[in-house]
């Protein structure tokens, strides 16, 4: 059913992350002795795979999951169900202590700079802190290890004795990226790490990640909403909604021609800087709001507000599957048992969609 | 050792509180001559020169004998015969007249018209210990004179002597419980608060019921099975004060856990423990700063009271409450009353003065010149 064997672009390697059901639930409890009343489905049956070298571009609107996917990934969050195998190790159900041994492969670069330096460390100490924890290096050796980490980044050998209120927005996201560089991840989640950055300094770190990204061979699991800077970086993007992943594909041919309808919604979106282009453009405005995660629809998640929804819609979660090469779509549209007519009326909905 | 850029800034905040900063002074120099109470007031002499050769009785046992004495127990240093055989080198014409030869080898370094090798003995500025029960020649307690600045108590005990040793003895009492005290209830709130979830509802009912329990019966119960001294008290307090902190520590800890910085260090796979030291405490310290003050302030407060009531330390402990219970029986002697409420009042305002300017100086909010 779900194709997680499918190769990536060519170029890129072997698998590194492959994420096979993943489910992250929060229980609800209610009542005077806290009765187990429900779930919130942040995260819901989510399965992909990256490979080595390769960037996956996460995208979704606020509350869609996408945060939670990368925090239960990295096992900041108990994932309810599913495997997360990084590096041949199923790390979503390791003990603490083997955990903890694992941590240097796979980092975090967090959404807001600010939060996640430690107000009374200073720059050495927050960069140093990964190789207390995972080497007993003499200080020498951590500190030349450090300035190599800063170098790397862009920062000034001065600023390490200086605290992180000191730094602008940018040059803090710097030091959160040492930090996660600092034990040679294989793979790090960046966490909307531009979310929080004036637009002048995004391009900047953006296009640091990128050289990073050649420099160590690093893999990326790239969370934004910010769907031009997806394109920029991402080589396959996963689009979800409500928990769920409604289409995986590579970068060029998801934004060329989307094909789950949340995806085509969601691409019309972006803001286009040619004002000739931006006339003749066709945007979709869903309606309706995102329904509650703790009750989502019984169907696919996307049919209360699905332009093209149709009688299945409503009855059956659609599951992930190869529609094309490299394309993963979960919507009936495209599902087999429509055949060679349901492409056809795929093409249909689309053009619908745009006059809409 | 260096002080962070934020530890000076602090440093400089309490400086600046005038009042905070000189009380620090004066209770330093107050507690720290506390600590050499023995130096200032003490029954036994610091210095002996006998014989050509010193001799040092607060820190050393020396018998009677080796001043020439009969008995081979301690020297009572305070008696006549004993000062004039060590002045007197030892002469026999101690036993017959001691203030008379006293006086004999002092002036003239003769004793009994004999020359003898004449020693001297250097006393503390207070020849009392707390636990001396002077000869007063008249009814304890008895009025302040030049020999008993502050008057004695009514076992005739000299009342600066007890105020010193009391003091040092309330203010370790009230550090020594403040610390173990707040050890405890920072971890208890630490763990409480960085884990959450069962063992935060677990424990909070735990100290629920601790702090339902009448403390003051459980020490008059347990002081009626053993003899109540310094550590049991200690102990006593300790086991029933640690949950003090225990609140505001789980609420700063519960509130940090989801810090931004605190999930990236665990993302960084930094350990429970040394992300609860290093990321969360610091956050904590300023809240348990501010209950600081009033643990140790309380802590003198219930010793005080527990003594006053006669249920804390033995009565030859120096002790300030059983000097206000003396006060209290003995309202004929003023001097009681106003001794121990004078020693109260200078205590705790300087403690509270302290305290205040600690507290503003580690608020984040405040703005100095």
């Amino acid at each position: 059913m779900r194709d997680d064997t499918t190769p990536g672009p060519a170029t890129k390697g072997k698998p590194l992350v492959q994420v096979e059901g993943l489910k992250m639930y929060f229980p609800v409890f209610t009542g005077l002795f806290r009765r187990h009343t429900g779930d919130v489905k942040a995260v819901d049956d989510v399965s992909f795979t990256l490979m080595e070298g390769e960037t996956l571009g996460l995208v979704g609107e606020s509350g869609c999951g996408k945060s939670t996917v990368g925090r239960a990934l990295l096992r900041l969050y108990e994932p309810t169900a599913g495997k997360v195998v990084i590096d041949g190790v199923d790390v979503a159900h390791l003990d603490a202590e083997a955990l903890r041994r694992k941590r240097p492969t796979m980092q975090m670069v967090f959404q807001d700079p600010q939060a996640s330096l430690n107000p009374r460390m200073t720059l050495a100490d927050i960069i140093g802190e990964p190789l207390n924890e995972h080497t007993n290096w003499n200080a020498d050796k951590k500190l030349a290890r450090i300035y190599e980490l800063m170098d790397a980044v862009g920062l000034n050998r001065r600023f390490a004795n200086r605290y992180p209120h000191e730094f602008s927005g940018g040059q803090r996201q710097r030091i959160g990226i040492a930090r996660a560089l600092a034990l040679n991840p294989k793979f790090i989640v960046c966490d909307e790490p531009i979310a929080a950055l004036d637009v002048s300094i995004q391009a900047q770190v953006v296009n640091l990640l990128e050289d990073l990204q050649e420099k160590f061979g690093l893999t990326y699991l790239f969370i934004s909403h910010d769907l031009s800077m997806v394109k920029h970086i991402a080589d396959r993007v996963a689009v979800m909604y409500l928990g769920r992943i409604a289409e995986l594909s590579p970068r060029d041919a998801l934004y060329a021609r989307p094909l789950h309808p949340y995806a085509e919604a969601l691409l019309s979106a972006v803001p286009e800087p040619d004002p000739s282009r931006a006339a003749r453009k066709e945007r979709i405005i869903l309606k309706g709001d995102v329904p509650s995660p703790a009750n989502p629809p019984k169907g696919c998640n996307f049919c209360t507000r699905c332009p093209k929804v149709f009688d299945r819609c409503r009855v059956e979660k659609p599951v992930l599957r190869e529609v094309e090469p490299g394309r993963h779509v979960a919507c009936h549209l495209y599902s087999e048992s429509a055949g060679p007519t349901g492409q056809s009326e795929a093409k249909e909905h689309n053009q619908q969609g745009v006059m809409q | 050792m260096a002080l962070s850029p934020l530890n000076q800034r602090r440093w400089r905040n309490f400086k600046a509180n005038r009042r905070a900063f000189w009380s620090l002074w004066i209770f330093l120099v107050l507690f720290g001559l506390s600590l050499f109470a023995e130096l200032l007031a003490n029954d036994k002499p610091l210095l002996i020169r006998h014989k050509g050769e010193f001799y040092t009785p607060i820190f050393q046992f020396y018998p009677e004998t080796a001043f020439g004495g009969d008995f081979r127990t301690e020297a009572a240093y305070r008696d006549p015969e004993v000062q004039c055989l060590i002045v007197a080198a030892g002469s026999e014409a101690c036993w017959d007249d001691p203030e008379g030869v006293l006086e004999e080898a002092r002036s003239l370094g003769t004793a009994g018209g004999e020359t003898v090798q004449a020693g001297w003995i250097l006393w503390p500025p207070i020849p009392y210990s707390y636990n001396t029960i002077n000869d007063i020649g008249g009814a304890a307690p008895s009025a302040p004179d030049a020999r008993h600045w502050l008057g004695t108590d009514d076992t005739a005990r000299d009342v600066l002597a007890r105020v010193i040793y009391g003091f040092r003895l309330s203010v370790a009492f009230a550090l020594i419980v403040t610390l173990t005290t707040s050890v405890i209830g920072i971890a208890a709130g630490a763990v409480q608060g960085y884990f959450g979830g069962l063992t935060d509802l677990i424990f909070q009912r735990v100290i629920e019921l601790w702090g339902a329990t009448p403390s003051l019966y459980i020490i008059i119960i347990v002081a009626a099975i053993w003899q109540m001294d310094f550590w049991l008290l200690v102990i006593l307090m300790t086991l029933f004060g640690w949950t003090a902190l225990v609140g505001v520590v789980r609420a700063e800890f519960l509130r940090a856990r989801n810090f931004e910085y605190v999930r990236a260090a665990r993302a960084l796979g930094v350990s429970d423990r040394v992300i609860m030291f290093r990321h969360v405490l610091p956050n904590a310290m300023v809240a348990t700063l501010t209950m600081l003050p009033f643990i140790v302030t309380g802590t003198i407060g219930s010793l005080a009271a527990l003594d006053f009531l006669g249920f804390g330390l033995p009565s030859s402990a120096p002790s300030l409450g059983e000097l206000t219970q003396q006060a209290k029986q003995n309202l004929q002697a003023p001097w009681l009353a106003f001794t121990a409420f004078f020693t109260f009042a200078l205590m705790l305002s300087l403690l509270v003065f302290i305290f205040e300017g600690v507290r503003d100086a580690f608020d984040p909010r405040k703005t100095f010149r």
